[in-house]
């Protein structure tokens, strides 16, 4: 009774915090595509990040929020500021697109989401979406996933990230052309 | 107590998908109307995270822990992608002194 308990209460939580923190990620991925300074875009991925990690725990995909805490706000965007730092852009250095071309974009952009969400309309999936299964996302659950069916991928994901590295250590440290 | 469990609405996985939607068309609009490289890559990284939340949604939905697997291999896979990717940037930026995707696009200096 005290795991049915608390299922109810993560329920009810759930519900009173998807849209908060929906809104908030939408919010924060706008500002990512328009601020004007990459270093701000690149903090405001950071909290976008960060409200997507916060919509994991709320689904109980606790290994999936602490490895998107991990990898993608501690790894991937330090990896962003110092690439960023390494390049040193001025401020002008980022010439603006032609007006025309950025209302194209949106305008295809706005095109998208409206065949996406209409498309997927038609599926009609209006049910809640109910945890069935408290142990889902847990490590112990994944982990036998992961190690019984997925164990060939997971020994070429291995082999990918090592590829993965031995190149981008092979581009980034090519001396400069000489002119 | 078992009634008061079925009347208990969580959210709908409609809004699951239009949230997403949202986030990966703001993912492309980003791409086509910044021109800076890295900010290109960032857009990236928001649509492979919109799919991933996605994914999740539908394995909760389904119950099945198979689409949280997926979603740690997209995570791998970004990863390398970004390891490669700004790797290339640098090194675009050392030979051309800029990360201005138009420069790019003689492909030849």
């Amino acid at each position: 009774m005290p795991d049915y308990c608390r299922h109810q209460v993560f329920v009810n939580i759930n519900m009173n915090t998807f849209y908060f923190i929906a809104f908030l990620s939408i919010f924060f991925s706008i500002l990512v595509i328009t601020a004007k300074n990459p270093v701000h875009s690149i903090l405001y991925l950071v909290l976008t990040f960060f409200t997507f990690t916060i919509q994991y725990i709320l689904l109980n995909a606790q290994f999936l929020a602490v490895v998107n805490f991990i990898v993608y706000m501690g790894a991937i965007l330090v990896l962003f500021l110092y690439t960023l730092m390494l390049i040193n852009l001025n401020k002008d250095s980022e010439p603006v697109k032609s007006n025309i071309v950025k209302i194209a974009g949106v305008l295809g952009g706005g095109c998208l989401l409206v065949v996406l969400v209409g498309c997927l309309k038609q599926v009609g999936v209006a049910d809640p979406v109910l945890l069935k299964d408290p142990n889902l996302g847990l490590v112990q659950n994944l982990g036998k996933v992961l190690f019984n069916e997925f164990l060939l991928p997971f020994e070429i994901s291995s082999l990918l990230l090592l590829s993965a590295m031995v190149g981008a250590v092979l581009l980034a440290t090519k001396e400069p052309k000489s002119v | 107590m078992e009634s008061l469990f079925n009347t208990v609405k969580a959210v709908p996985l409609n809004h699951y998908i239009i949230l997403c939607s949202i986030i990966f068309s703001i993912g492309v609009i980003g791409v086509l109307i910044r021109r800076n490289a890295i900010i290109i890559f960032m857009s990236i990284e928001l649509m492979l995270n919109s799919v991933n939340l996605l994914l999740t949604a539908f394995s909760v939905y389904h119950g099945d822990a198979t689409g949280q697997v997926f979603v740690f291999f997209i995570m791998a896979l970004a990863a390398a992608e970004v390891a490669v990717g700004l790797a290339i940037i640098v090194m675009i930026y050392r030979n051309t002194n800029s990360i201005d995707t138009n420069v790019l696009s003689r492909l030849k200096w």
